[in-house]
């Protein structure tokens, strides 16, 4: 233990102390909407529909605090491995961010473009986002793909995807 | 009617051709995503909900019996061919199989997985299939306070027991309940947690909460670390075993069996600590303790049959009470659910057809394990060289697909983005998963319970422990909470140790101060 930390000193590297953060957000809007909930008494529902809530949001908050309170004495979550994770190096933003790009592309595209299209571009460009460099190869497993999920599903299912601007090709 | 003439009628639905056909797809499509990393048979039980709703609730539930258990027996190529185990109940197959493969001894490690998998999994739903009626008889004589009661063992016992920091499982945990009570109270009709936002008054489709935390961020958080250089793929023929290698296995394998199931049937029980317990028996029984560490077959084949046998016990309380103890059996719960069909004790009398095609499904599942994987293997060894671009963007395409077809919404995709960032957080920051999808899950059905519970009482907190069981019940949670706070008291009674190592204690308490 170092004899004296600052408050900054202590913070550094913290990161974790964002998950405190976000459960004791969460705990307060529990709460709040609970605390909004109306109980009429009834005989057939004792427990109404705020006792739950208010013990979640009891369980989120003290959480939280006691989160922060481990987190600046030095304890530390463990980060996940996996067979294809490497924990030693940082996370690698500049692949995460074009991947989180081709997603809401997706979600974007979905119902104006249709799924064929919207899924084309969400393979292909998590494919590029993840390394991938070989574009007509990745271009032509992504249209096959959405092609045959398009079809799978509206025949093999009768779950009519959007087909969006290509309505009346597809 | 009695369990075998129950059971020959289970085959005899399983045995069909279209049932037949889906067992043997279950058991590709669960291998391949247990050989697969950042797959999952929990996660590809949850995709494939929203495409089985056109199916028989019977067929759809003997695939996702072939994914379990395929998805089981997939685990164990993967650590033993790659030495990074994907699920935590294959870390300990990985110590002596991945030595074993290293030593030019691959075939016969893979081949004492599947025989003693096909072994355990065979005596363990045998065992299922005796033990789950007495269960039932036993539970329907129980009332709602014992079912809060045992449910909320379940979900503290999970919390409490598994993972590194219990601290960090109840905060999974409470954010479980939270997703847990967004949408319309089934009570009073009152929304709860929906921002005034109408797509969200049905609550969050289980199917989206599941394919966010297990897929989407499973995904992100691989993308964030990347291997750079590929891991060494050892190459491998088809799995075979001499005769000493027989006869190394088979007492193993029984053993294995003998720990995997009944952790396997108690909640939080899992199949990692059976696992662990396979391999020090196995250490300490060998005739051959040199070898441990080195490549022992006895060390793979132990542990694989625990592992395998722990899947089946799972099955127990899932069937028999409606009380799922792990990721896959969760969502298998939220599946019974999602087509109309009340999990419990009244599930063997109301749905006695499907639950008995569903276990002689089981039977069947595995002796196709078998069939297949042996001659397969080489196969699976070379689906992991998948370039992982395509393998991780496959997975964001197919979790995509799965939650939009739900409800044919974009907005569940937004949600699916966010709650994938949360499951991404939760893996950095060492936040269990199984913890929050038990919470979405279980959160409700508790609640109904303690309703129902206190409705009986008309209000007064003493019908919650009217019941014996209840009672017992409590007492096990109670302990189960407190065992960090009476394992101080008991070391603290004794001073030689304490004297001992007071720095050690010290420095222990950050990461102790949660527990």
């Amino acid at each position: 233990m170092s004899s004296s930390p600052t408050l900054a000193a202590r913070l550094k590297g913290r990161s974790e102390l964002g998950v405190a953060l976000l459960l004791g957000a969460v705990g307060v809007i529990v709460l709040v909407d609970a605390l909004a909930l109306a109980t009429p008494y009834s005989q057939s529902d004792p427990v109404g529909p705020k006792t739950l809530p208010l013990i979640v949001a009891a369980v989120l908050l003290v959480c939280a605090v006691l989160l922060a309170i481990n987190v600046l004495r030095g304890g530390q979550g463990e980060a996940e491995g996996g067979e294809d994770v490497d924990l030693t190096h940082p996370a690698d933003w500049k692949t995460v961010l074009p991947l989180v790009g081709a997603f809401v592309a997706n979600i974007l595209l979905i119902d104006w473009a249709g799924w064929v299209i919207s899924g084309t571009v969400l393979f292909w460009g998590s494919a590029w986002a993840l390394g991938s460099r070989h574009y007509v190869r990745d271009g032509i497993i992504s249209v096959v793909l959405s092609v045959i999920t398009f079809y799978g599903f509206y025949l093999g299912l009768g779950i009519p995807l959007p087909a969006g601007l290509l309505k009346g090709i597809l | 009617m009695d369990v075998f003439s129950s059971l020959m009628d289970g085959f005899a639905t399983a045995l069909t051709p279209m049932n037949f056909l889906y067992a043997v797809i279950g058991v590709l499509l669960g291998t391949a995503v247990g050989v697969l990393p950042g797959l999952g048979p929990a996660m590809t039980v949850a995709l494939l909900l929203p495409v089985t709703y056109a199916l028989e609730p019977t067929s759809a539930f003997i695939m996702f019996a072939g994914i379990y258990y395929g998805g089981m027996y997939g685990g164990s190529t993967t650590s033993i061919l790659l030495n990074t185990p994907g699920e935590s109940s294959s870390v300990v197959t990985a110590i002596e199989g991945n030595k074993m493969a290293k030593a030019g001894r691959a075939a016969q490690a893979l081949a004492t997985a599947a025989i003693g998998s096909f072994v355990a999994g065979t005596i363990g739903t045998a065992l299922l299939a005796v033990c789950a009626p007495i269960v039932v008889d036993f539970a329907v004589s129980l009332g709602a306070p014992s079912y809060f009661a045992i449910m909320l063992l379940a979900l503290l016992a999970v919390t409490a027991v598994l993972g590194s920091s219990r601290l960090r499982g109840f905060a999974s945990l409470g954010l479980g309940l939270a997703i847990g009570l967004v949408g319309i109270d089934s009570v009073t009709g009152q929304r709860r947690l929906t921002f005034g936002q109408p797509l969200l008054a049905d609550g969050l489709d289980i199917v989206v909460v599941a394919v966010a935390i297990f897929a989407v961020g499973e995904a992100l958080w691989v993308a964030a670390h990347l291997r750079r250089n590929p891991l060494q793929i050892i190459p491998v023929g088809r799995p075979w075993m001499g005769k000493q290698d027989w006869k190394r296995s088979w007492k193993p394998w029984l053993r294995g069996t003998a720990y995997g199931f009944p952790f396997g049937a108690l909640p939080a029980g899992g199949a990692e600590i059976p696992t662990f317990l396979s391999y020090v028996t196995e250490k300490r029984l060998s005739k051959h303790p040199e070898e441990f560490g080195k490549g022992a077959i006895e060390g793979v084949a132990g542990p694989e049959a625990a592992n395998n046998a722990a899947a089946a016990g799972t099955m127990t309380p899932l069937l028999a009470l409606g009380l799922p103890t792990n990721a896959t059996a969760a969502v298998m719960l939220a599946a019974f659910t999602s087509y109309g069909i009340q999990p419990g004790p009244l599930l063997f009398s109301n749905e006695g057809p499907l639950v008995w095609a569903l276990i002689a499904s089981l039977f069947i599942g595995n002796f196709l394990l078998l069939l297949i994987n042996l001659p397969l293997a080489p196969l699976w060894a070379k689906l992991l060289q998948l370039p992982r671009p395509y393998l991780y963007a496959g997975i964001l395409f197919f979790a995509t697909l799965g939650a939009y077809s739900v409800n044919l919404q974009a907005f569940d995709l937004v949600l699916l983005l966010a709650l994938g960032a949360l499951g991404f957080m939760m893996r950095r920051f060492g936040l269990p998963v199984l913890p929050l999808i038990l919470g979405v899950i279980l959160g409700p059905r508790i609640e109904g319970q303690l309703r129902k519970s206190l409705q009986l009482s008309a209000g007064d907190p003493a019908g919650l422990w009217s019941e014996p069981i209840a009672v017992g019940t409590y007492i096990l949670i109670a302990i189960i909470l407190l065992w960090p706070l009476l394992y101080k008291l008991y070391r603290r009674n004794r001073p030689a140790t304490s004297l001992l190592s007071p720095n050690a204690t010290r420095g222990n308490e950050p990461a102790d101060a949660d527990g």
